[in-house]
């Protein structure tokens, strides 16, 4: 029991603290925070699973999580036939194309591995081959844009569940990494992290511009949802039933019956939103509950041990017969696999899918600083970093206010720097997270819950 | 004689639409991947702050610029900013030296990963971040003033009876001139002077410079100069030419890190062209060539479409496709070589 007493300690804290903003602010809003904490302990357990099993550093978490997103929209949206009939045929022609493309680069490096003007040949091909895709698709996509722009103008998805689109989405995020993985995972650690980087922003800056595809920067909005919808409950009787029971002595109190029934209308308002926060609630912690058993169990078996070696002295591994490369790029794609889930978990979240703020300070940097802040390698230690650094990336705007108006009580309301400061108090958070990750990383370089081997003695 | 014309205004097309722009903008991004070398080369990380450092020296030379407007001391056609660098130069500095002393510098002592630095970059990158929105908050800010053209393009016209017409504007012409006499000099300084040879050295080989009685702290600081140099000039440069947003500051990042990357990490030379290799590369690509071959192709040949290779929405992208180009092929960039 001694042994868990810091993680107990931590956790609890964390949830005094969410339950705290649930009675000073609103459940309402103590939900949200809650289910973005799990979203962010997902992505983090993915970084987690790449940085503290491998010592891979991935910047590209952004990508990943767009991708995932992206995966939402094109299984679970409704398809638009009209779109399908004007440029279907086109896209699907110049994916062909884009297929036949590399299978005919992969054929010359094969075919031609030492043959003299084995690059020209692949130059050539490469530039024919984009002339020639951009010529088939370039009707299609103005096509598909056409179709009524302002409500659809994309190709739509499938129509299937969301909850499968989750699936989808780590799909995504493992075909990105095998990708991304073979071209980068043999550089340098610190040529990793800008490659994945630039990577990352390339698949978002193609998702925010082909709008054919999911519509770009116009976003797609009123995604389907695993969960009932607030409208609908407000509506069904059993919801009502049930919010009355709760609050019956609130109710017994008045009096007249109108302000009875508007007093319930209120509460039934307040309790939909707070009942489909708690279901989300309930789908994110199954998740994060899976993916810790998972990972756990990884981490402590062979293989995790395996990881944990080639982690710590990488040739001292491979001396002893194992394929790092070979490890390096399955954990590379496990990882962003598990970010993917979580960018279509929050997307979902969401109800919408903005490629616009896809953007490395929020979906890259942040969550490494939760990763550091956590402890590395450790699962326990992932999830509290994703729980403690969203609680304060939220909540920062409200302290530093507090702060600042404790701070300068003695000045006048209408002082320059008062009304300065208070306008950028939302930016404090920038300091906060920086200045946390600074002093974590100094004085406590192993994270909130460090790592721990269970070494057993002979 | 029509033909000349012809082949004239296609010349200039292109001078005023893409060899001007690229170059100015890869000055700007070279002084940049300088500063990212550098720092690579000498203190061996890479700097998740570039961008944010030269938005912080940036800031000061915009506040200062308003200062000295309210106060009405102006160099006449030339930008107030010019006047104001060197001391946000020295207030960049300053805070480098600051952040080196209290946060880089136990890292460095202790000997740790240059992914660890590159980390705690990132908690540099943090809290500069906040400081600059703090201070002079997220806003969209033109500080240039002065005279704005050198050649007008109705001017030009006039000048040559030509259709087309060359503008140059005088940030092109300023980050030019100073980009030369600050790189000129920088490369100078490396190569001639006693202290630049120490920094190649300690760069080179760091045990091997400590024995041979390189001072180690004196080879950090005069880096973390040259840096805080180079990040102003290229941020205000920057500043000058589009215009100060810090958010558009931290992306200049990445076409920074990839110019740096492209021309070889830890090598200076390298970074300057790299910076132009990534420039015209983002520009040639999304430029839209259509009026360059009205001019040259006979009628009945003439495009109908814009011969645009990518939209310009994948500026950033083209560079960073390079990059991957590059990554894939020549890890150890383009220009590989001496180091710094």
């Amino acid at each position: 029991m001694r042994k868990y007493f810091n993680i107990i300690a931590a956790y609890s804290i964390m949830l005094f603290l969410i339950i705290m903003v649930g009675i000073f602010q609103s459940w309402s809003i103590a939900l949200s925070i809650l289910n973005y904490c799990l979203i962010s302990a997902v992505m983090t357990m993915g970084a987690n699973i790449q940085w503290g099993y491998a010592g891979l550093i991935n910047f590209g978490i952004m990508g990943y999580t767009a991708l995932g997103g992206l995966a939402v929209v094109l299984v679970s949206v409704a398809p638009v036939p009209e779109a399908w009939s004007a440029g279907g045929l086109n896209i699907i022609g110049s994916l062909i194309l884009i297929i036949s493309l590399v299978l005919i680069v992969r054929f010359i490096l094969k075919k031609y591995k030492n043959h003299k003007y084995k690059n020209y040949f692949i130059t050539f091909s490469i530039i024919f081959g984009v002339i020639l895709i951009r010529f088939v698709a370039f009707p299609g996509i103005e096509a598909i844009e056409a179709v009524n722009p302002a409500k659809t103008g994309f190709l739509g998805g499938l129509g299937m569940p969301v909850l499968f689109s989750w699936i989808i989405g780590a799909f995504f995020a493992a075909g990105l990494a095998f990708i991304v993985g073979k071209i980068a995972l043999g550089l340098r650690a610190d040529y990793l992290a800008i490659a994945t980087l630039l990577i990352a922003e390339i698949v978002v800056s193609i998702i925010k511009h082909e709008d054919w595809l999911a519509r770009g920067v116009k976003n797609v909005i009123g995604l389907k949802r695993p969960v009932p919808y607030e409208i609908d409950l407000q509506t069904s009787p059993w919801f009502i039933n049930l919010v009355e029971k709760l609050h019956q002595g609130k109710l017994n109190l008045l009096s007249s019956v109108s302000d009875k029934k508007d007093m319930l209308n209120q509460l039934v308002i307040d309790a939909s939103s707070v009942y489909v926060k708690l279901c989300m609630t309930g789908l994110f912690l199954t998740v994060v509950i899976i993916l810790l058993i998972l990972t756990q169990k990884a981490l402590y078996s062979p293989w995790g041990r395996k990881m944990r070696a080639i982690r710590d002295n990488e040739e001292a591994a491979g001396a002893m017969g194992k394929n790092v490369v070979k490890e390096h790029l399955l954990i590379f794609i496990l990882g962003s696999a598990i970010v993917g889930l979580a960018g279509a978990m929050m997307v979902t979240n969401d109800g919408l899918f903005t490629p616009g703020s896809y953007r490395p300070m929020r979906y890259t940097f942040v969550i490494w600083v939760m990763v550091i802040v956590g402890g590395t390698g450790n699962n326990f230690g992932a999830i509290l970093g994703g729980f403690v650094v969203w609680f304060l990336w939220v909540e920062a705007g409200p302290i530093a206010l507090y702060l600042i108006n404790f701070f300068t009580t003695h000045l006048d309301e209408t002082n320059a720097l008062k009304v300065h400061l208070i306008e950028s108090a939302p930016y404090f958070r920038f300091l906060m997270i920086g200045v946390g990750l600074l002093v974590i990383m100094r004085y406590r370089p192993k994270g909130l819950i460090p790592e721990k081997i269970n070494v057993k003695k002979i | 004689m029509e033909d000349n014309l012809e082949l004239l205004n296609a010349v200039i097309l292109l001078l005023n639409y893409t060899v001007i722009p690229a170059i100015t903008y890869g000055s700007q991004l070279a002084l940049g991947a300088i500063f990212v070398t550098l720092i690579y080369g000498v203190l061996r990380f890479a700097n998740f702050a570039t961008g944010d450092m030269m938005s912080f020296g940036t800031m000061f030379a915009v506040l200062l610029t308003y200062y000295f407007q309210s106060v009405g001391i102006g160099i006449g056609f030339l930008p107030t900013a010019l006047l104001t660098l060197p001391l946000a130069i020295l207030a960049m500095i300053l805070y480098m030296l600051f952040i080196d002393k209290f946060v880089f510098k136990y890292y460095r002592i202790s000997k740790s990963a240059p992914v660890q630095l590159a980390m705690v970059s990132v908690g540099v990158m943090f809290v500069t971040q906040a400081i600059i929105r703090i201070i002079i908050g997220p806003f969209d800010r033109r500080f240039m003033d002065g005279e704005k053209f050198i050649l007008k393009a109705s001017e030009f016209k006039e000048m040559t009876g030509l259709s087309e017409g060359l503008t140059i504007k005088s940030t092109q012409a300023i980050t030019l001139v100073v980009t030369i006499i600050l790189v000129s000099t920088l490369f100078w300084f490396l190569n001639k002077t006693k202290t630049g040879t120490s920094m190649r050295a300690y760069s080179d080989n760091e045990d091997l410079a400590l024995l041979s009685g390189i001072d180690p702290k004196k080879v950090v600081m005069i880096t973390w100069i040259i840096a805080g140099f180079l990040a102003t000039v290229g941020g205000v440069l920057y500043g000058l030419d589009k215009s100060y947003k810090p958010f558009v500051y931290f992306n200049n990042m990445l076409p920074i890190f990839a110019a740096a990357i492209v021309g070889g990490i830890g090598n200076p030379y390298g970074a300057f062209l790299g910076g132009y290799v990534i420039a015209f590369a983002e520009i040639l690509v999304t430029y839209a060539y259509k009026k360059f071959f009205i001019y040259l192709l006979p009628e009945f040949l003439e495009p109908d479409s814009l011969v645009q290779l990518l939209s310009t929405d994948y500026k950033f992208a083209v560079s960073f496709s390079i990059l991957v180009i590059v990554l894939l092929f020549r890890p150890s960039g383009i220009f590989e070589g001496k180091k710094i």
